[in-house]
């Protein structure tokens, strides 16, 4: 005897309907994985030099602030927050670290004091976001103009460029026998720890479940300011970090240093697979994301092509990534509303007619 | 008597006392910043474009949207007004107007497709556009630049000439304020665009056009754009690939500050319009007063929290009146 209807029909795919294979493959992560290795090996035939390690070496020496700022920024966006004002974090701490190491201050008690002035930046985001209960998109462009101004007001136009030559070296060391520069030993640290924190600790879960629903995450006793603010201060923190790399690499203070990278970052975010609704994305599909517009752009610079055209593709890339996942969620609820009313159908069709 | 409660209490009232404020305190310091042919035309004239910009960015804000592309609109199109009049000799002005307005119509009609119909926030949509009206802006004009000798004179004199000690600009930018207020206070369509903003999901189920409203908010955002770009050119004569970069930050911020909330439904386009002139306005005072204009981001910034903190208070404070009348009826 066929059960009725109404409790056959299921509304969504059950975790465990498909082969695990096609669950870890069939993701918006690996879509993303698999283009940027496309890129690299297409590139590779391709374009001349891109092969040799110099590039590889350029490369992650320039995106590494990216990299870096991207893993607090995923977990914001995973909270449905976004965090506008990280490149005029970056942009204040580089000031402060030029100021403070012209003073005659120690290089590392500069460095600090700039990464806990990100820091402070990320209380101030929070407290915003968090105890005054204002919407972060607003509060972070006012930050944005805030911190921004405060790095160009305290240097004006000028640019300090003397640092401790041991310091600008380690910035742009690499790491003994290969082409991959030094800065990526604290960011892969780094990345094993957001990613630990993210999948799989309960403060990570948590973020998800703020992102699906605050109210829900509310009720299940998560303490979702205190959450947030968190995410903040370390999105400040890192920011602030990246900033002083930024300087080492440069051997340049300026105010305006890094100014709109704040959307490269979330460009990249978004393009990794993060829902900007929330409640969705995953680290990996971030560092691929930010690694493809890296490549991209490198490439297109090698093979000659302008390198404002990497403007247009980036922009591209992240509206068809946004409208691809519209389409495909539209196309996925017509193809289960179909299966639903063929079930209801066959479920008829069985039922005995009273 | 409530006229006058009515512009005693609202929240453009405080911004314009700003605005006279900073005008006053400049003006102490310096008599020619208001007192001389210069310093009033320039009173008038600087903030003249960002309204424009600002106007029609505010009623994206209010249909819960936002606008980032109005930059690169900008851009885009002061340099085809640029390249209309070097390229199609004796075009006349009306005609590049027209072409300026129609391009940014366009462009705003792609953000407005895309945010509608695809259902996907407008803040990534137009970030994308952004990039990619930059770039083909870039990619178009390369290291080329449009310069004042040549636009024609009659063109020139529009940026900077004045009639009845009013200048073109402002004039242009006050009748397009005053036929936006005039749209959104009285006409159906207007105040739908408020219902959509206060909860899109109520005014979609009541039945209200939601898609094409947002399309049209779109639209009108980037004729806007479109409009103040033929004017930019009008206006400093030299067009490089960079003109309006920064300006989509600086319009959200003039709606900001003039009360117009990021959560949608609420403020007006006077409010963003006096936010455009106070923000443009300090910009230019602070020189004056004594402090280094370095610092003129800083206030900008410091201006758009204070203006939301104000904001999120006066709400707070309106719930517990409401709640607190709610209990003394019962």
């Amino acid at each position: 005897m066929t059960a009725p209807a109404t409790t056959v029909v299921s509304t969504g795919t059950p975790a465990h309907a498909h082969p695990f294979w096609r669950r870890a493959l069939i993701t918006r992560e690996a879509a993303i994985i698999a283009l940027l290795v496309l890129v690299i090996v297409y590139s590779i035939a391709t374009v001349p030099a891109f092969g040799s390690p110099l590039t590889l070496t350029y490369l992650l020496r320039d995106i590494a602030p990216i990299l870096l700022i991207a893993l607090p920024m995923t977990l914001i966006i995973v909270t449905e927050e976004i965090d506008l004002s990280v490149a005029s974090i970056l942009g204040l701490s580089s000031v402060l670290t030029g100021v403070l190491t012209q003073a005659g201050a120690p290089f590392p008690v500069a460095a600090l004091v700039a990464i806990v002035a990100g820091a402070v930046c990320g209380v101030i985001n929070g407290f915003l976001v968090t105890v005054v209960g204002l919407p972060s998109l607003a509060v972070t462009i006012g930050t944005l103009a805030l911190f921004r101004g405060i790095a160009v007001g305290l240097l004006g136009t000028t640019a300090i460029t003397e640092f401790p030559e041991e310091w600008t070296d380690l910035a742009k060391a690499l790491i003994p026998g290969t082409p991959i520069p030094v800065i990526m030993i604290p960011f892969v640290v780094l990345a094993i720890v957001f990613a630990i924190l993210l999948h799989f600790t309960p403060f990570g879960r948590a973020l998800y479940a703020i992102g699906l629903s605050k109210e829900a995450a509310h009720f299940s006793g998560i303490d979702v300011a205190k959450t947030k603010f968190t995410l903040f201060v370390l999105s400040g923190a890192v920011s602030g970090l990246a900033g002083v790399y930024f300087t080492l690499l440069y051997s340049n203070a300026r105010g305006d240093n890094a100014t709109g990278m704040e959307l490269q970052v979330i460009a990249a975010v978004l393009l990794g697979g993060v829902s900007i609704f929330g409640g969705r994305g995953a680290l990996h599909g971030v560092i691929a994301g930010v690694l493809l517009i890296g490549t991209l752009g490198s490439a297109l610079r090698l093979a000659g092509i302008s390198g404002e055209v990497i403007n247009i593709i980036t922009g591209v890339l992240l509206i068809l990534s946004v409208v691809s996942a519209a389409v495909l969620a539209w196309a996925r609820g017509r193809r289960i509303s179909r299966i639903g009313r063929r079930r209801l159908r066959t479920a008829r069709a069985a039922a005995p007619t009273p | 008597m409530r006229l006058a409660k009515t512009l005693f209490t609202a929240r453009e009232t405080g911004i314009l006392l700003a605005l006279i404020l900073v005008i006053v305190a400049a003006t102490v310091a310096n008599p020619s910043f208001v007192f001389s042919g210069d310093g009033w035309r320039d009173l008038l004239l600087t903030p003249s474009l960002l309204l424009l910009v600002a106007v029609g960015q505010a009623v994206v804000i209010i249909t819960r949207n936002v606008d980032l592309s109005v930059g690169s609109v900008v851009g885009l199109t002061a340099y085809l007004t640029g390249r209309l009049f070097i390229d199609v000799p004796g075009i006349p002005a009306i005609a590049v107007f027209l072409a300026g307005g129609l391009l940014g119509a366009v462009l705003g009609l792609v953000n407005g497709a895309l945010v509608a119909y695809a259902k996907v926030p407008a803040l990534v949509i137009t970030l994308g556009t952004m990039y990619v009206y930059r770039g083909i802006n870039i990619a178009w004009t390369g290291s080329d630049r449009i310069n004042a000798s040549d636009l024609p004179k009659d063109f020139r004199g529009l940026g900077t000439g004045m009639i009845l000690g009013l200048p073109y600009l402002t004039l242009i930018a006050l009748a397009v304020l005053i036929i936006a207020a005039w749209y959104l206070h009285t006409r159906r369509s207007g105040r739908e665009l408020y219902a959509i903003g206060s909860d899109p999901a109520a005014a979609h189920l009541y039945g209200l056009p939601v898609t094409r409203r947002i399309l049209t908010a779109f639209v009108v955002s980037g004729a806007l754009s479109g409009f103040a770009g033929v004017l930019f050119a009008a206006r400093y004569g030299t067009v490089a690939s960079n003109a309006g970069y920064g300006w989509e930050l600086q319009a959200i911020g003039a709606a900001v500050i003039g009360g117009v909330a990021m959560a949608g439904g609420a403020g007006t386009v006077w409010g963003a319009a006096v936010g455009a002139f106070l923000l443009l306005t300090i910009n230019r005072a602070l020189p004056i007063i004594g402090i280094d204009d370095f610092w003129q981001q800083a206030v900008v910034g410091a201006l758009i929290i204070g203006a939301i903190v104000l904001d999120r208070v006066l709400a707070v404070r309106r719930h517990r009146k409401l709640i607190a009348e709610r209990e003394d009826h019962r």
